[in-house]
């Protein structure tokens, strides 16, 4: 099999360039298109939802094959990611609140958005159905949460920039937001032939 | 009260899921570039959407409000397990295809808005319709969206080949960009089409 010679490192590079999870996997478009109104609140959205993604992936792996595997569960995997990715969040918006009140105001509102964000669940997802290994798995994580930082960065200053160009007023919002994404995509195809995975 | 009429009115055209509220548009955009992709995908959301308001409905008076997304999320997961080992079973090949986007039909936001919106406090029966409604609005606009990116982009339907042979086929359509210009461009006709009135907001 190609991806078992894939180092993490790759795997990394091509979450966020060749292979981005909201351009080319099409994961987390809801709160991509709803939030890129504003940069700033792209940003803080972008770092909450890297960091979440590493750390679930993470979290998701080992309770895949250490618990799920073992006892012949697999087919609950929907479930069971999905109560460890809501769990997580609740305990890191605890803890924010308790240790950084700072860095809750200004990250800590996007938290709860992340537990139904399908670019987290779909990470943990596709990194079953790719079989990678521990670490594969958090560089992907890490990698799919950065590509996501990176992608509604660029949505929400070409946003920003287009605001007061002369749009068809049926186009207004986020039809022209969607249009703007495809030729971000269409830049991005452009990478794709830097590596491949599956 | 709203009448059954108005109930599928509002969500397949009114307040369609797709070009009107934006919702759901991960799996739009990622399973249309084969009709047999997207008319199991859509059957699959169709039923999830309608069971799940039916029993977030019923059961809307015992949950308790602090853990109420908690419950809804694991309600919808029950469906979607089902649906996917259904699909497991008796259709392989399409499920391999699907991947990782029917475990997403969990964090698909339709259905978490109308378990929200809807469900949470209206009766079971009209929860069930609005959820079935929402679902056709939603395969109306991904099997039109998937006829146009098969024809042009393979020049085959359901796996058929429909154009001549000399024809150009459109490669772009199939790929990642392609999926965005459609739907921007539905939600551009759709919006002359239908314009949207300040009266009928999002409820």
């Amino acid at each position: 099999m190609m991806h078992s010679q894939l180092s993490a490192a790759v795997i990394l590079f091509a979450a966020i360039f060749t292979n981005n999870v909201v351009l080319s996997n099409f994961l987390g478009l809801c709160s991509f298109l709803a939030v890129s109104k504003a940069v700033k609140s792209s940003i803080g959205l972008g770092v909450a939802v890297a960091f979440v993604m590493a750390a679930t992936a993470g979290l998701n792996w080992l309770v895949y094959h250490h618990v799920l595997v073992p006892l012949g569960l697999t087919y609950l995997r929907f479930a069971v990611f999905i109560l460890v990715i809501a769990g997580f969040v609740q305990f890191v918006e605890m803890a924010m609140e308790r240790l950084a009140p700072a860095l809750y105001f200004t990250l800590g509102i996007f938290l709860p958005l992340i537990t139904v964000n399908c670019a987290v669940l779909g990470v943990a997802l596709f990194m079953v159905i790719r079989e990678y290994s521990f670490l594969e798995s958090v560089a992907y994580g890490f990698g799919g949460g950065v590509g996501y930082l990176v992608a509604i960065m660029i949505l929400a200053t070409l946003r920003w920039r287009t605001r007061k160009s002369k749009v068809p007023p049926a186009l207004q919002g986020a039809g022209i937001a969607v249009i703007m994404s495809g030729i971000m995509a269409l830049g991005f195809v452009g990478l794709s032939g830097l590596i491949t995975i599956n | 009260m709203i009448t059954r009429k108005q109930l599928f009115v509002d969500g397949i055209f009114r307040q369609n899921a797709i070009y009107r509220q934006i919702l759901g548009i991960c799996s739009t955009l990622a399973v249309t570039n084969l009709l047999s992709n997207t008319l199991v995908m859509t059957l699959g959301l169709t039923f999830v959407t309608a069971m799940s308001s039916l029993t977030v409905s019923a059961l809307r008076t015992v949950t308790p409000p602090r853990i109420r997304m908690m419950v809804q999320v694991m309600i919808i997961a029950t469906y979607v397990i089902v649906i996917d080992l259904l699909l497991q079973a008796y259709l392989p090949e399409i499920s391999r295809r699907l991947g990782p986007y029917v475990g997403l039909i969990i964090t698909n936001c339709i259905i978490m808005g109308r378990a929200e919106a809807f469900a949470a406090k209206n009766p079971p029966w009209a929860s069930f319709l609005d959820g079935l409604a929402m679902g056709l609005g939603y395969t109306m606009v991904l099997m039109g969206i998937a006829v146009v990116r098969e024809l042009v982009g393979f020049g085959t339907l359901f796996g058929v080949t429909v154009l001549p042979a000399g024809f150009t086929r459109w490669t772009i359509l199939t790929m990642a960009p392609g999926a965005f210009f459609m739907v921007g461009i539905v939600i551009w006709v759709m919006n002359t089409l239908d314009p949207p009135s300040k009266a009928g907001a999002p409820r």
